[in-house]
């Protein structure tokens, strides 16, 4: 192979300098990516002046190679650095414009799946159980359609009484009724089990009253009971008003009225001191309570000479109309999914 | 029960400024509740004035008479004022209520032009002002009346009383009485209080006023009656005794009638006056023969039951005893002989009298909550005073008192019992002053209290009674708020949480919770070939759904029924609830005492009668189960989402994968080709599927319509949950597409796959079915993803396709399937 020394002039350092001026400004020059990688070869290929002139290194005396191969290299390295400065800035320019054109509407509504919910009687039961469960009770369930000796007998409901007349019970057949308060299941707890109890029973009643604004055959009580040794009203206020608080606000209370209930002595009805109401800060009925009749233990087999207990109840129903004003208690029952859906997965 | 305050006060001194909200609060604070209370002090706004009519100018020119009045209202210009009323003359004193009043309702009176004169006022009747429903003409005073014209009419017209409408628990019978309300307003105001029920009485005489014999004391243990003979039949019942029995909402029928009725309200003691000479012969008290006929004052013709208690002369039932007289002995405005009654009766059976004839009358309610039996004597005097003052004639000089007294029973009540049940600390004193203040009987010791109730308290008979009364006088307020601490307890049971996750899942899966009502019709049962025999109410709140779901569906679907007729679309909603299911044979639930706890067996035949109450968890869904939108095409809802939901409950109450089992299944209300029975461990648990069309039309729902119903009473509690396995090492993933009669249903298909891929089988899932070109008629090509994976290494392509082999053999072997393509 014959050597043809062309121009050692391809290494002067003016040359050298040239050719790094000549791809600085072609590469700033180049509109995009492509036109950046199109130039790449002119100036940084093995066709280019820096490569070209890197041959001739060898047609150098020995004496003034290491001078110029010096040169060169840094002429390389700064064409190279030009031209990933203008790699970096078009890929910065096109991953813009990438972004930029990927934008989309995120207005756009996106209800493809309606939206399910839980019914708020479910949910406020659900809130009265768990925080009854924070404090220890247990939550009790019995039977809708229910003996007639549950609801009535064993709650000191003489035969007698004018509640178990057709005006507001619901009859199934002999001795069988639907429950017209969850208080059976008090019983059913007594006669399962002997004290300490504490339980609240959330459920489903019966009262045979037309459907209207503010009276429905079906609605759903929760209830309380309380059986232990040295069990006072005084707990039975505590309890209460704890109770109140936690459903109606910090500064929430109950204030008792002397009521009759057979199944309770003491008895009385409370009202609660509820700030939010929407008609302004007021006193609303809220439930019954008292302390458990001794005969009502007796007849399930709890000695009221050592042990006593206190009951309280409320309408639920009626708890989540006061209390988030609903005003037609016709709609917790017709089904209508905005009713519903109103209250999403938990009532609040 | 309506009474006015003017009457208490005949009892009980009270403040004189006593306002209605103080009553309000301190009847409230006591135990009775205040329905209503009106202070006609200000009822009638403005200026009531007594005038006297000085010129009455008949104007003629008019349709009906028209009179323009001058009266004298004390002030120096007579009055003018145009009146329509013509029951007056010149000097009556009448009531003029002046321009700038403002009568009850609202009606603002003033000086206007009417009839072609001014008319500056307006005299009133008894209407207007609230007082009566008397409005023939205006009222014109008494001349006796001691007022002169300018006068406050108010205190004239009886407007100045606190009207209050009481409602009486039902077991404070004594309540029911102005003896009963002005003894706790005494309470409340610390004041002395005057028993009318202690008030004179003419003890029985030997000679009897009248032959009477009991012949059952159980039903009646004391029979009073008194005779006033010569009574004038034109005398007119006393305006004061004509106004309280308006106020408390009771007929003016009569003199001896209201006075009966005047007593009942003052003392509590309901009573009958019968006309002497409309009686033939001696009366006998005694229980109705079965089927007897007696007509009631109220005109209808009763039959009468063996229990029912009655009096009778010799034509026999005259009186259907302690509810309502009868017809043939009343008295009648010619009556000249009276004889009064006041007897005791048996409250359980004028209870179960009143509602077995559906008659519940003051008397009844009165004797339902117990009646004093010590009041009928002093009842008798004062009824008899009454009639001899106001009607004139004289009293009998006979007095007859049957009388069957009980010994009174003693209450001991240990003197830390109130303490002990109330939380407030009671001195044996204080505990024998309210007791003594109610009007008990107390010998007080140290370590206890001996009691005996007064005869007006048959609701006191145990010491828990006792305690009542004990904090009611005391007071609510004084109970302090403690907070009791209960043992540690066990949290939410299994099947309440199950639930709540169920309730959850289904929501978030976009369906909607209602609640419905548990009545359904045959008609409704019949359409959707629910469970029967289902159980039937006896007094079902309407006819046409007399019945207790034994399905959810017939609530849900009316519900779902009602959405769609109110323009939500795309509804799908879900309950969870009860069903009723009685069992075949069910025989009446065994009687049970109250002394103490049933016995195990008796109790355990009890809760044999009850049907079965299974709890369910439900869904249907029509519309589309994904909407339509600017994405483009919806997906409509289907018998596939159906069976997902009861997937997707099955998979809320933890019930592992391989243990649910969807079989296709023929079932009404379903479409017989799209209807999944959905088992749990090879136990049937619920179904899901379309609904039948057929269904859907009698129902008038889109055809479509999809359901699905699961017994979660009936899925298995979850065991423990174990860990799961899984390997770190790469899967192997495989593709297989097999042919198979159409009629082999997938979930076989995956059966045998599985079982025949081995223990390698990490997954497979369907991901492709396919029938029509290229494959045979009847058959379709099912492509499945399997993914292999070793616990220990990782697995060879040989390994993966021997194991794919293996898993296709088993198919083929089953259901002849042959690989696509192969």
């Amino acid at each position: 192979m014959s050597y043809d020394p062309k121009s050692p002039e391809a290494l002067s350092p003016e040359a050298l300098k040239g050719y790094a001026a000549d791809a600085a400004t072609a590469f700033s020059a180049a509109a995009n990516l492509k036109a950046l990688q199109e130039l790449k070869p002119a100036h940084l290929g093995d066709r280019s002046p820096i490569a070209l002139a890197r041959r001739e290194i060898g047609t150098l005396p020995p004496a003034a190679k290491a001078d110029s191969g010096k040169r060169l290299n840094e002429a390389r390295t700064e064409i190279q650095a030009a031209y990933d400065a203008r790699l970096a800035e078009l890929e910065a320019e096109e991953q813009e414009r990438v972004l930029r054109e990927e934008q989309v509407d995120v207005t756009l509504p996106w209800d493809r799946r309606p939206r399910g919910a839980r019914h708020p009687l479910t949910t406020l039961m659900e809130r009265v159980g768990d925080l009854f469960v924070g404090m220890g009770y247990e939550v009790a369930e019995g039977p809708e359609l229910e003996l007639e000796w549950a609801n009535f007998d064993a709650l000191n409901i003489a035969p007698d009484h004018p509640a178990r007349g057709l005006m507001d019970t619901f009859w199934a057949s002999e001795g069988l009724v639907l429950r017209t308060h969850t208080s059976p299941v008090q019983a059913r707890t007594m006669l399962m089990r002997q004290p300490p109890i504490y339980i609240v029973v959330p459920g489903k009643v019966y009262r045979s009253d037309e459907f209207d604004a503010t009276h429905s055959p079906v609605f759903h009580q929760v209830e309380g009971l309380v059986v232990d040794k040295g069990i006072t009203m005084a707990h039975l206020k505590g309890t209460l008003d704890h109770f109140a608080r936690a459903m109606f606000g910090a500064n929430a209370k109950t204030r008792w009225r002397p009521h009759y209930f057979p199944f309770t002595e003491p008895s009385a009805e409370f009202d609660v001191w509820f700030e939010a109401h929407r008609d302004g800060p007021q006193w609303v009925e809220w439930g019954g309570c008292g302390m458990v009749h001794p005969n009502v233990l007796r007849a399930c087999g709890i000695d009221p000479e050592v042990y006593s207990g206190f009951a309280f109840g409320m309408g639920i129903d009626r708890t989540l109309m006061f209390r988030n004003g609903v005003s037609d208690m016709r709609d917790m029952f017709e089904g209508d999914v905005r009713f519903t859906r109103a209250f999403g997965m938990e009532v609040q | 029960m309506k009474l006015g305050l003017s009457w208490l006060r005949e009892h009980v001194t009270l403040p004189a400024t006593v306002t209605a909200s103080e009553l309000d609060s301190a009847l409230t604070d006591l135990g009775i509740e205040v329905e209503h209370i009106v202070d006609q002090r200000e009822s009638v706004r403005g200026e009531l004035v007594v005038g006297r009519v000085l010129t009455i100018e008949e104007l003629k020119e008019f349709k009906k008479p028209i009179r323009f009045v001058t009266l004298d209202i004390g002030r120096s210009a007579p009055q003018e004022v145009i009146c329509g009323a013509t029951n007056f003359a010149e000097g009556d004193l009448v009531v003029v209520i002046l321009p700038g009043g403002v009568l009850p309702g609202g009606f603002e009176v003033g000086s206007r032009k009417t009839y072609g004169r001014v008319s500056n006022g307006m005299i009133c009747s008894a209407r207007e002002l609230g007082i009566s429903d008397e409005h023939a003409g205006i009222i014109v005073l008494d001349p006796s009346v001691e007022a002169k014209p300018g006068d406050d009419a108010r205190p004239v017209v009886g407007l100045d009383d606190i009207g209050l409408t009481l409602e009486i628990t039902p077991d404070r019978g004594y309540q029911m009485s102005v003896r009963g309300v002005a003894r706790e307003l005494a309470h409340a105001y610390k004041q002395k209080f005057s028993d009318p029920g202690f008030g004179p009485r003419t003890e029985g005489t030997k000679k009897p006023a009248y032959p009477v014999s009991i012949e059952d004391t159980a039903g009646c243990d004391r029979f009073a009656a008194r005779m006033v003979r010569g009574v004038d039949p034109k005398a007119v019942t006393p305006d004061f005794m004509r106004r309280r029995l308006t106020t408390a909402g009771i007929r003016v029928l009569g003199l001896p009638i209201d006075i009966t009725n005047y007593v009942m309200l003052e003392l509590g003691q309901p009573m009958h006056a019968f006309d002497a000479d409309r009686l033939k012969g001696g009366l006998v008290v005694r229980r109705a023969k079965e089927g007897e006929k007696l007509t009631t004052l109220d005109g209808v013709q009763r039959t009468l039951a063996a229990e029912d208690m009655v009096i009778c002369d010799d034509t026999g039932p005259i009186s259907l005893a302690a509810v309502m007289g009868g017809t043939t002995s009343e008295v009648e405005p010619t009556t000249v002989n009276v004889l009064f009654e006041a007897a005791h009766w048996d409250p359980a059976m004028v209870g179960r009298t009143a509602r077995r004839h559906k008659l519940f009358s003051e008397a009844a309610k009165r004797w339902e909550r117990g009646v004093d039996r010590n009041l009928c004597l002093v009842a008798i005097e004062r009824a008899v005073n009454l009639l001899v003052e106001h009607g004139g004639g004289k009293a009998g000089a006979e007095v007859l008192d049957l009388n069957h007294p009980q010994q009174p029973t003693m209450i001991s009540m240990a003197a830390d019992k109130p303490t002990k049940l109330i939380g407030v600390d009671y001195s044996v004193d204080r505990i024998a002053d309210i007791l003594t203040e109610v009007g008990c009987d107390v010998a007080a010791y140290d370590d206890r209290v001996d009691v005996i109730p007064p005869s007006w308290r048959p609701d006191l008979r145990q010491p828990a009674d006792l305690v009542e009364e004990v904090v009611r006088l005391d007071g609510f307020a004084k109970v302090p708020s403690v907070l009791p601490i209960a043992p540690p307890g066990n949290g939410l049971t299994p099947q309440q949480r199950r639930r709540r996750s169920v309730g959850r899942t289904l929501a978030e899966q976009g369906y909607v919770e209602v609640i419905t009502f548990p009545f359904v019709s045959a008609s409704m049962m019949d359409t959707l070939s629910v469970p029967s025999p289902a159980v039937r109410l006896a007094n079902p709140l309407s006819e046409e759904e007399p019945f207790m779901r034994t399905s959810l569906l017939p609530g849900l679907l009316g519900a779902l029924k009602r959405n769609l007729g109110r323009g939500n679309r795309d509804v799908a909603l879900y309950e969870q609830g009860l069903v009723f299911l009685p069992a075949e044979g069910a025989v009446a639930p065994p009687v049970m005492g109250v002394a103490g706890r049933p016995e195990e067996t008796l109790w355990d035949k009890a809760n044999e009668a009850v049907p079965r109450q299974p709890l369910m968890a439900a869904a249907v869904l029509t519309g589309e189960a994904e909407r339509s939108g600017w994405w483009g095409q919806g997906r409509a809802a289907s018998w596939a989402d159906a069976v997902q939901a009861a997937r997707d409950v099955l998979a809320a109450a933890s019930v592992p994968a391989a243990d649910i089992e969807v079989t296709q299944l023929v079932s009404e209300p379903f479409h017989p080709g799209r209807c999944a029975q959905i088992s749990v461990a090879g136990r049937p648990v619920g179904r899901a599927g379309e609904l039948h069309p057929a269904v859907c039309a009698a129902l008038d729902l889109p055809r479509g319509t999809s359901a699905m119903e699961i017994e979660l009473d009936a899925v298995p509690l979850p065991a423990v949950t174990p860990p799961p396995k899984f390997s770190g090492y790469p899967p192997a993933l495989i593709d297989v597409a097999l042919i198979l009669p159409s009629s082999v249903p997938a979930a076989e298909v995956e059966r045998a796959l599985t079982e025949g891929a081995g223990d390698l089988l990490e997954s497979v899932r369907l991901f492709d079915v396919y029938a029509g070109k290229g494959i045979e008629d009847g058959k379709r090509s099912l492509a499945y993803s399997l993914t292999f994976r070793a616990p220990d290494r990782t697995l060879k392509v040989e390994e993966a396709v021997a194991a794919r082999d293996a898993a296709v053999a088993v198919a083929a072997q089953r259901f002849g399937a042959v690989l696509r393509g192969a």
